[in-house]
């Protein structure tokens, strides 16, 4: 749901470049309003409660368990999903903390740490109590996940809004949080699901799992030094190191498409608009996004990409290209299973997949194009600003078509879901009526 | 990997590092650094902003400007000059300290046409061991700052920005797009308040071309002559009903003032530049708020 409205906020964002003038009256409504409330929504309503669902799922599954206390966890999921909804009408009123990635004032984070806080203790006491012994990679990466969020999260929470450090060392612990929320949290999530999806619907074992320690380690090794702008104002080793952590951060991505290509080789199962086809794809636009934060964080590379629309694009497909695709694969996965097969109507499911697939592509690579172009013309100092600006409009314009069937993927997947519950709910209350029938009418038979 | 003791030891490792190296270092390189003095004064740099432009800060962080404009200007390196402006009174002695220069330097035609540029280098550490041996001889030169850079041949700013110049920002607003132009120096490109209130009411009445939306929220509209009309806006007549008055509300004010304040004309140690002669006086950013 959360990522529905988030899709209608970024909408009235990129409506703003083809009609400068609407909305002009109301504040709320502005871009630079909308824009966060878009990514607000987007990780900490869509990305983060989807990411620990599947976690959870994953950590039982995996343990062969069942989930401990899964109140306490549902009442702390809901606790989150109303520091959600704070932190959306604060932004809204212009009580932004005016952190990229990190907008949500303090009275929402101290929500949203305890929800969260509250759903890894008893995650871990649903692992700890798992009946198999051996770890599967999965496990691996939803731990480390489960682990890494607490500690970004109050590092950012305490260090920018409690006891904010002074100056551009509030951007250095930004950047660092938000590297480490979107490169290390969203990957690390993203991958554990795939590397349970593709194996299981495959019927082989995952290639290999030393290729996915070494994917791990190399992971949390190198991505955690990631976020720092090339340009960014601050001493010059940060920015330097943090660019040579990009590049490492290719090792990874390799070892991931490695393992992709030798579970997958040879095997001749089509996917059909299935769970496969969304985390394949999710995998793939993960390499993708590598190779192109490693490339623009050359020097060379970045004079032309930095400042341009091609963060905004780079970001985006990571989040719905890699982390979307593969969190819905998973979803579609995991959901037949909670309310029974058969619920999920397929060919709504295809239709999902090719909507949220061409959504993310048309979302994404314009705005990476698009910021080429743009930064090509401003690196010559010859063109005015504006020409430049402009050079990015019409890359601009298609990815708003991008963002327009994002928005009915995204309805597609509340449809879907929401009948399948519905479904689910009634088939439930029909057993009960009848069970409840089938008691009286011995008793009316009696009278 | 068995054992869930080495995830969390691997976990825990790469993660504390990078807290070390992007967290703890920079605070501790950074988060105390002092003030310090302006090259060639005695004023301290930087100085919290002045209370009106610190309320138009925060009008500036609410909505959420940093999205769309960067307050951080790059350079590439510096050009340095080395500009003999007098000979001195010994001009044997000068000239003695040009020819070990360079031999073709130390002629008597280099002291015809004062004040000229002797030398050419590209770090003003290079620079200052050739100016010291022509100051010794009573000769009067100088090394001319001239940072270089895409940013600054837009005419972002004079120099790059570095930490020092943000100390007092409450959060900083560095950004990272630039969807319209960087505002580290606005207030020095632009330092008319009422410039800024029109554009940010109509920015196509300034700025022809521009993609900036209105924020006329800012605003309001009063039946003209009902108050004093040296506070509407003097908008061009298509843009204003008749017989109505635009007139800025306080948050429009206090952003105009933050606006105007936005400036980074200091140079210092560790970003020299040299103000070309006469710079135009600042005009103060707090009382022309009215």
């Amino acid at each position: 749901m959360w990522l529905v409205l988030s899709s209608v906020f970024s909408l009235i964002a990129s409506l703003k470049f083809h009609a400068p003038t609407m909305f002009a009256d109301h504040a709320w409504l502005s871009y630079g309003r909308a824009y966060p409330a878009w990514s607000h929504l987007l990780v900490y309503g869509f990305c983060i409660p989807a990411g620990l669902g599947v976690s959870l799922w994953l950590l039982a599954r995996l343990g062969r368990v069942e989930l401990a206390r899964p109140w306490i966890i549902a009442w702390s999921a809901e606790l989150w999903h109303l520091g959600v909804l704070v932190g959306l009408v604060a932004i809204l009123a212009g009580q932004t903390t005016g952190y990229e990635w990190f907008e949500l004032p303090r009275y929402s984070a101290v929500i949203l740490f305890l929800a969260f806080v509250l759903i890894t203790v008893w995650a871990f006491v649903t692992y700890t109590r798992r009946t198999v012994e051996a770890l599967y990679p999965s496990q691996w990466f939803v731990l480390a996940a489960l682990f890494w969020f607490p500690w970004i999260f109050s590092t950012a929470t305490l260090l920018l809004q409690f006891f904010p450090v002074r100056g551009v060392v509030q951007a250095a612990v930004n950047w660092w949080y938000a590297g480490n929320l979107l490169n290390v949290w969203l990957t690390l999530v993203g991958l554990a699901s795939t590397f349970y999806i593709l194996p299981k619907l495959l019927g082989r074992s995952l290639q290999s799992h030393y290729l996915a320690l070494f994917a791990f380690c190399t992971l949390i090794l190198f991505a955690t030094w990631t976020g720092i702008p090339n340009h960014a104002a601050l001493p010059a080793w940060m920015p330097a190191l943090s660019g040579a952590a990009s590049v490492m951060s290719l090792i990874p991505a390799l070892a991931v498409a490695a393992i992709v290509l030798l579970t997958v080789r040879g095997t001749k199962m089509s996917c059909g608009g299935g769970p496969l086809c969304f985390t394949r794809f999710g995998a793939w636009a993960l390499v993708l996004v590598t190779v192109s934060l490693a490339l623009s964080s050359l020097p060379v590379i970045a004079r032309v990409t930095d400042y341009t629309w091609f963060g905004h694009g780079q970001t985006s497909l990571r989040i719905y290209g890699f982390f979307g695709m593969t969190i819905l694969g998973a979803i579609y996965h995991i959901f037949p299973h909670l309310v029974g097969a058969n619920r999920i109507c397929p060919r709504w499911m295809r239709i999902n997949f090719w909507l949220f697939m061409s959504g993310s592509v048309l979302f994404a690579l314009p705005l990476m194009l698009g910021g080429i172009a743009q930064g090509l013309k401003l690196a010559n100092p010859n063109v005015a600003f504006l020409d430049a600006s402009k050079a990015a409009l019409m890359a601009f314009r298609i990815s708003t078509l991008g963002e327009l069937l994002l928005l009915a993927g995204g309805l597609v997947l509340l449809f879907n879901l929401g009948a399948a519950i519905v479904g689910y709910y009634r088939v439930l209350c029909k057993t009960a009526y009848q069970e409840a029938t089938e008691d009286l009418e011995p008793l009316g038979v009696k009278s | 990997m068995r054992s869930s003791a080495i995830v969390f030891l691997c976990a825990f490792i790469a993660l504390s590092a990078s807290w070390a190296g992007f967290v703890l270092a920079p605070q501790l390189q950074l988060g105390r650094a002092p003030q310090e003095k302006a090259t060639g004064t005695e004023s301290l740099y930087p100085v919290a902003r002045p209370g009106l432009a610190a309320q138009g800060a925060e009008v500036y962080i609410s909505l959420g400007c940093v999205y769309c404009h960067s307050q951080q200007v790059g350079q590439e390196g510096v050009k340095c000059e080395i500009i003999l402006s007098d000979a001195g009174t010994n001009a044997l002695a000068t000239l003695g300290a040009l020819a070990r220069l360079d031999a073709n330097l130390g002629k008597p035609e280099t002291l015809a046409s004062l004040p000229r540029v002797i030398k050419r280098v590209s770090t003003v550490a290079a620079a200052e061991p050739i100016v010291k041996p022509l100051t010794d001889a009573g000769a009067k030169a100088y090394v001319k700052v001239v940072p270089v850079g895409l940013d600054i041949s837009r005419g972002l700013g004079r120099r790059r920005t570095v930490a020092q110049d943000y100390a007092y920002d409450l959060p900083v607003q560095l950004g990272t797009r630039r969807a319209g132009p960087d505002l580290a120096n606005v207030g020095v490109r632009q330092p008319d308040l009422n410039w800024h209130l029109r554009h940010l009411y109509a920015p196509k009445a300034e700025v022809a071309d521009s993609t900036m939306p209105p924020y006329r929220f800012l605003f309001e509209q009063r039946p003209a002559g009902k108050g004093n009309p040296a506070e509407a806006l003097a908008l061009p007549k298509s843009m204003v009903p008749e017989g109505i008055e635009i007139v800025p509300t306080e948050a429009a004010r206090v952003l105009a003032a933050y606006l105007v304040s936005l400036r980074v004309d200091v140079p210092l140690e560790e970003a020299p530049f040299t103000a070309p002669p006469a710079p135009p006086a600042a005009p103060a950013t707090n009382s022309a708020a009215k």
